[in-house]
C-alpha cells in the first residue's frame, strides 16, 4: 500500500502448532487510524501483538512473514528497539501498581537513562495532556496510579505509551474494560492522536471501528477477508462474509 | 408437619461456627502453654547481665558452698545474630535469583528443576543439612569443621529452599499484564524482571525472607555438628560459635541447675526475638503495601 507506515506481508503466527493467523498482508497508512475487527478468536489480537513483537514473548510462539516499519523488516531488528518505536495499549488498564502517576508515565524515559529531569518533566506533562488526563491529575501526579478510576488508568497507560514518543500506537481493545463515558473519552482521544501517530486499534465493537477508524480490516478465522476505507467497508462490503458480519448475522 | 429447611440450616450453621471456634481455641493451647512455660521458668533469670554475660561454669547449689554463678547468654545471642546474618547474606541472593529464574524463564528445564528441587529440599529434615555440611568439611577442610562459617552454611541449606519457594510464589502473584506493559514500552527483560516484577512483589518477597530467617534462628539441629557451640563470644569465622537453640539444647539436658535455668531464659529470649522480628517486619511490609496501594 502506498504511504503505509507499517506493511504486513504474508504474516502467519503460531501458538505451538496452532496457526492463529494465516498469510495476512495488509498496510497501515501513516497518520491514520486503522481498525482491525472480527469475531472473538479471529486472530485480531494476535495480529496486533505481532506488530511490536509481543506475540513472541509468550512461550512456544512463532511468526513467519515480513512486517515492514518504514520499509524495514522489524522481525530482523532488536525487539526492544522495535517496541520503543511501536507503543501498545492493552485491553485492561495495567499501570505499574508500585508507582505514582508521574513515575508510570515517565518510566520508559527514566529507565532509558538518557534524559534530564527537565526533559522528563516536560514529557510527562505533554503525554498526560495528549492522553486528556492532565486536567484531572495535575494536582496529584505523585499519587499512586492505582488511585485512579479504570478509565483514568487506561488514559494513563496511553500517556505512558506516548511518553516514549513512539511512531505507531497499537491499541488492543482499549475500551473493553471501560464504561460508555470512559469509552467516549478514549475515542475522542484516538481521533486526536492520529495527527502525531499512526494508530492501529483492535476492536470487537463495529460501531467503534466505524466511529474512529479511517481504514478497517476484517479478519475471520485467522484470515484477512477484506480491508479498505472504513466507510466503504461498512456501506459497500465486497465480500459476503464481511456483509454478514457487519449486519450481525454472526460473530 | 411442615419441615422448616431454613431453621435446620441455621441450626447447622450455628453448630459448625461454635465447633470451629472451639477448634481454634484448642489450636491455641499449645502455643499459649509454650509461651507461659518459658515465661514462668525463664522470666525470673532475665536481667541486663543475662543478655550480655557469657554462660558460667556448670554448677548446682550445695548447702554451705557459695551460690552458683548465674551468668548469661550473651555469646548465644551474639552467635545467633552472626550465624543468621551470614546465612541470610548467603541465602537471599541465591534463593531470589533461583526464584526469578524459575518464574521468569519457566518452561525451560532448569526452571522446572529449580522448583522441584526447592520443593524437595524444603522437606528435608534440618539435621541432614548439618550432616551434609559436616561431611563435606570433614573431607575437604577438616580444620574449620566446627566454625561460624560451617554453621552459617548449614543454616543456608535450610534457608535457600524456603527463600526460593516463597519468592517463587511472590513473583507468581505479579500479574502477567505488568510484565507485558513493561516489555511493550521497550524495557529490556532483565530490567522488567528486576525493577517491575521483583519490586511489585517486594512485600511478599520480604515476608518470605523473614520466614526463612525465623526458621533459621530457631534451628539447633543443623548447628550441632557445625557451629558446635561455645561458651565464649565470637572468636572469628573459623572457630566454633554459640547460638540460642544450641545453648538451649546443650544446657537443658545438662544436670546443672544454673545451666538449666539459663536454657529457660534463652528459650524466652528466642521467642521474644522472633516475636519482635515478626511484628516489626509485618509493620514494615504493611506500610509498603499501603504506600503502593495508596490507602
Amino acid at each position: 500500500m502506498e504511504g503505509a507506515k507499517m506493511q504486513v506481508e504474508g504474516l502467519s503466527a503460531y501458538y505451538g502448532k496452532t496457526k492463529a493467523i494465516s498469510e495476512i498482508s495488509v498496510g497501515f497508512p501513516e497518520g491514520k487510524v486503522s481498525a482491525i475487527i472480527g469475531p472473538s478468536g479471529c486472530g485480531k489480537s494476535t495480529l496486533i501483538r505481532c506488530l511490536n513483537r509481543m506475540h513472541e514473548t509468550l512461550p512456544r510462539t512463532r511468526v513467519e512473514g515480513r512486517i515492514l516499519l518504514d520499509g524495514e523488516d522489524i522481525l530482523q531488528l532488536d525487539p526492544v528497539g522495535v517496541r520503543r518505536r511501536v507503543g501498545m495499549v492493552f485491553q485492561k488498564p495495567n499501570p505499574f501498581v508500585t508507582m505514582s502517576i508521574f513515575d508510570n508515565v515517565s518510566v520508559a524515559l527514566r529507565f532509558a537513562g538518557r534524559h534530564s529531569r527537565d526533559e522528563i518533566d516536560r514529557a510527562v506533562v505533554r503525554s498526560l495532556q495528549q492522553a486528556a488526563l492532565w486536567d484531572e491529575v495535575k494536582d496529584r501526579v505523585d499519587a499512586p496510579a492505582v488511585s485512579l478510576s479504570g478509565g483514568q488508568q487506561q488514559r494513563l497507560c496511553i500517556a505512558r505509551a506516548l511518553a516514549a514518543e513512539p511512531e505507531v500506537l497499537l491499541m488492543d481493545e482499549p475500551c473493553s474494560a471501560l464504561d460508555p463515558v470512559a469509552t467516549a473519552k478514549i475515542e475522542v482521544l484516538v481521533d486526536e492522536l492520529k495527527s502525531h501517530y499512526t494508530v492501529i486499534i483492535v476492536t470487537h465493537n463495529m460501531q467503534q471501528a466505524a466511529r474512529v477508524a479511517d481504514y478497517t480490516a476484517f479478519l475471520y478465522l485467522g484470515k484477512l477477508i477484506e480491508v479498505g476505507p472504513t466507510e466503504s467497508l461498512f456501506e459497500r462490503p465486497k465480500e459476503r462474509l464481511t456483509e454478514q458480519y457487519i449486519t450481525g448475522r454472526f460473530g | 408437619m411442615k419441615f422448616d429447611r431454613s431453621a435446620r440450616r441455621k441450626l447447622w450453621s450455628h453448630t459448625m461456627t461454635v465447633l470451629a471456634g472451639l477448634c481454634a481455641l484448642v489450636a491455641l493451647i499449645p502455643l499459649a502453654s509454650v509461651i507461659y512455660q518459658a515465661a514462668v521458668l525463664g522470666g525470673p533469670v532475665l536481667s541486663v547481665d543475662f543478655l550480655t554475660a557469657n554462660p558460667p561454669s556448670p554448677c548446682s547449689p550445695v548447702v554451705g558452698q557459695p551460690p552458683c554463678a548465674v551468668g548469661g547468654i550473651g555469646s548465644a545471642i551474639q552467635g545467633t545474630l552472626i550465624l543468621v546474618g551470614l546465612a541470610t547474606a548467603i541465602s537471599v541472593p541465591i534463593g531470589l535469583a533461583a526464584a526469578v529464574f524459575a518464574v521468569e524463564y519457566r518452561g525451560r528445564f532448569l526452571g522446572l528443576a529449580i522448583s522441584f528441587t526447592a520443593d524437595v529440599l524444603t522437606g528435608v529434615p534440618s539435621i541432614i543439612a548439618g550432616v551434609f555440611i559436616y561431611t563435606y568439611f570433614v573431607i575437604y577442610y577438616p580444620v574449620i569443621v566446627f566454625s561460624a562459617l560451617t554453621g552459617a552454611l548449614a543454616l543456608s541449606v535450610i534457608m535457600i529452599p524456603i527463600v526460593t519457594r516463597t519468592c517463587e510464589e511472590a513473583l507468581r502473584t505479579v500479574p502477567h499484564s505488568l510484565r507485558e506493559a513493561a516489555l511493550a514500552l521497550g524495557i529490556p527483560k532483565w530490567r522488567t524482571t528486576l525493577q517491575i516484577v521483583v519490586v511489585t512483589a517486594l512485600p511478599a518477597v520480604l515476608t518470605g525472607i523473614l520466614l526463612s530467617v525465623m526458621r533459621a534462628a530457631g534451628e539447633a539441629a543443623p548447628l550441632l555438628f557445625t557451629a558446635f557451640g561455645s561458651r565464649l563470644g565470637f572468636q572469628g569465622f573459623n572457630n566454633p560459635i554459640n547460638a540460642l537453640p544450641l545453648l538451649i539444647y546443650n544446657f537443658a539436658e545438662s544436670p546443672y541447675k544454673n545451666w538449666i535455668s539459663l536454657a529457660w531464659g534463652a528459650a524466652l529470649i528466642l521467642i521474644i526475638l522472633i516475636l519482635i522480628a515478626s511484628v516489626l517486619s509485618r509493620l514494615v511490609v504493611n506500610r509498603m503495601v499501603r504506600r503502593m496501594r495508596g490507602g
